[in-house]
């Protein structure tokens, strides 16, 4: 789960973090009442994507009069940026901060590295902060420095120094930064980040180190145990059908092509979709109605796959094991009648009750086509949306 | 012959008597396997089906001679269940919960470090040893005893692949899934060692998907192997940055796409199939080949 700065910034301070002053604000007034307070301000657009301060998501104000009429035009506009696609994400809350005097950009990383030679946590830092870390992995890999941190112990000061002597800090810094390292270590194991990233770390005229930007992505499978966390879950930030997707407990991505599918298991959901592009087509999403769906799951699952007008023709690939295809074969009649479904429907069914499924459908007397091999499926789904364009 | 489950192996279900645990347990034992009990914390003195329950998996070990393990609990305890299952000396793991975090897995790795176990999972569909048994959701009727080694990181695309090479006539050793998570037990690394060890398996097929780095891992091996190997990556239309069902299967910062795994495996000579459909004949090819 990802969350936006202004969120990752109140968590930097739950763990000491220090980060500039400033607020999150939703309208140009509220917006207006933070400078003045502050004074010259910068206005940084609150969305879930990088590459804001080239999509012209980041502006500085003089006054407060500047910042009102920055965030006029900032709140509610739609940012372009090279992660958002062109169609850009509405900007629904900026955060106003503090203008500091940098003496130098620093990196900062924790990741779950999942590389079998690690298996851990790993810090990383650099003394090329404010860029992209992956590029200066690509182009100067001698400016990061990493160490594995292990969760069994705690996290130990000559880690912390380690990557603070590497980055080329004084004794000062190195103590401000060890310490810093060990807070953000803490936010890692206790809230089940998978990523955290501070680009830039800065270091103050003053000699102070300053978050002036926070990433944190957390593990899925760790929220159960925080609730304070899945609630910074924003909903305006998912695409409709997959919020609607992952609120019915299936998993759906939507794609851009015309080939709908709906498979049971992840891999063969890939797979399913991969074999819809070399036929010749492009798949409209990834659907996993996993391997216990009910026949009410199985309705309302195909209930979004619809919804997307863009798809033409729809091909469910099911391999039963605890499925069994009889169940899936009602679920599938059950809701081609209740939606009035109209799109072309070529199903292939392979294990469990397979020939009581496949007789099911038949009998339905439903536009269905019962596909005898997974391949010939394919190669007739994606014939089927080519012909309805 | 076969890897991790064979003839000795005697399992303990942990969480026999719920749902899940009830009805694979019984699903195994109509397939063969030898499950000698089960454990659930507080419902020892039960049974199932006339298997002994115990409240903890050393009772299991010591009144039973239990040497593998399957969990079937909830997430939130299933770090416990491994980790209890280590300690009791138990040599193979099965972890068929989804859901746990990654940390907890960390821990996991940590204690197996030090341990003779191998884990199976979490997240993963479980291993199959035809003729001798199963522990896991595989279904029953795709498997036929021979000499083809598979594993993979997915659960109905595996049962995908072994019913292809089944209905070919060609038969399997020993069928696992690895888990679609970011940290497994067992690593494609960690089981190829054990396929190319194994006298009776003559090729293995492996199935990689989208993220990480396992599949690069497991090319350093094969490539220094004297069996054949014929693989399928899955996710060559998977978008960047969106986790395709499994926790573990995403294209972080450009890294780990179908298209760099493909080509690290053909580099070290594996047969790479890329219609998913013709990975049995593929099988059929290299095995004729010799």
């Amino acid at each position: 789960m990802k969350i936006h700065e202004y969120q990752a910034k109140k968590l930097f301070n739950d763990f000491k973090i220090p980060t500039p002053k400033g607020d999150v604000a939703s309208t140009p007034d509220e917006v207006k009442k933070i400078a003045e307070d502050i004074g010259k301000v910068v206005i940084k657009a609150q969305i879930h994507a990088g590459g804001r301060g080239k999509g012209g998501g980041v502006k500085i104000a003089s006054s407060p009069g500047e910042a009102y009429k920055i965030a006029k035009e900032m709140l509610g506009s739609k940012l372009v940026t090279h992660q958002t696609g062109p169609e850009g994400k509405t900007v629904n809350k900026v955060l106003v901060e503090e203008v500091l005097d940098i003496e130098k950009e620093l990196y900062l990383g924790i990741v779950i590295d999942r590389s079998q030679k690690e298996e851990q946590p790993v810090i990383m830092g650099s003394s090329e902060g404010g860029v992209e870390i992956e590029k200066v992995a690509a182009q100067t890999p001698e400016k990061i420095v990493k160490v594995s941190a292990n969760p069994v112990g705690s996290f130990s000061a000559y880690q912390g120094r380690k990557i603070a002597y590497g980055m080329g800090l004084d004794k000062d810094g190195a103590k401000k930064a060890t310490r810093l390292l060990n807070n953000l270590y803490n936010l890692v194991i206790g809230k089940d980040a998978s990523l955290v990233e501070i680009n830039p770390l800065i270091i103050t005229k003053e000699g102070e180190l300053i978050a002036l930007d926070g990433k944190i992505n957390f593990d899925d499978d760790g929220l159960y145990r925080h609730p304070d966390i899945k609630e910074l879950r924003d909903l305006e930030e998912e695409e409709p059908l997959e919020r609607q997707a992952s609120d019915l407990g299936v998993n759906y991505i939507k794609l851009d092509g015309n080939v709908g599918c709906m498979v049971n298991g992840a891999g063969l959901a890939m797979a399913t979709m991969d074999l819809i592009q070399l036929a010749g087509g492009e798949p409209a999403n990834f659907l996993d109605v996993g391997g216990g769906a009910s026949s009410e799951k199985i309705e309302k699952a195909f209930s979004i796959l619809i919804s997307d007008k863009n798809v033409k023709a729809i091909l469910v690939n099911i391999f039963g094991g605890i499925l069994r295809c009889d169940r899936v074969a009602n679920g599938l009649i059950e809701a081609a009648k209740n939606l009035d479904m109209s799109l072309p429907l070529v199903v292939r069914l392979q294990g469990t009750n397979v020939e009581e499924g496949k007789a099911l459908l038949n009998d339905s007397g439903l536009k269905i086509e019962v596909a005898q091999s997974l391949d010939e499926a394919a190669k007739k789904v994606v014939s089927l949306a080519a012909s309805e364009v | 012959m076969s890897i991790l489950l064979n003839e000795d192996s005697k399992i303990v279900i942990q969480g026999i008597t719920g749902g899940e645990g009830s009805f694979h347990t019984r699903e195994a034992i109509k397939f063969g396997t030898n499950v000698v009990a089960g454990v659930t914390p507080g419902k020892g003195g039960q049974d199932l089906d006339g298997i002994p329950v115990y409240n903890r998996v050393i009772d299991a070990v010591e009144k039973e001679g239990a040497n593998a393990s399957g969990i079937y609990v909830p997430a939130a305890f299933a770090p416990d269940a491994i980790l209890e299952s280590i300690e009791a000396g138990i040599e193979l793991i099965v972890c068929l919960t989804e859901g746990v975090p990654a940390l907890e897995m960390v821990k996991v790795k940590k204690a197996l470090k030090g341990s003779n176990a191998h884990l199976i999972g979490p997240n993963c569909p479980g291993l199959t040893t035809p003729e001798v048994g199963k522990i896991g959701f595989m279904p029953s009727f795709i498997h036929k005893k021979g000499g083809v080694g598979v594993i993979s990181r997915s659960g109905t695309l595996t049962y995908e692949a072994i019913w292809q090479l089944t209905e070919l006539g060609i038969g399997q050793s020993t069928s696992i899934g690895i888990g679609g998570d970011p940290i497994v037990g067992s690593t494609f690394v960690d089981l190829l060692k054990l396929f190319k060890d194994d006298p009776d398996t003559e090729l293995i097929v492996i199935i990689g998907e989208i993220g990480g780095t396992a599949e690069e891992e497991a090319a350093k091996i094969i490539k220094g192997m004297d069996k054949k190997a014929v693989g399928f990556i899955a996710g060559r239309t998977a978008p960047p940055g969106k986790r395709m069902g499994h926790a573990g299967a995403i294209i972080s910062g450009g890294k780990g796409t179908a298209a760099e795994k493909i080509k690290v495996w053909k580099d070290a000579g594996i047969t790479v199939v890329d219609n998913l459909t013709e990975i049995g004949v593929n099988v059929q090819k290299v095995l004729k080949k010799g």
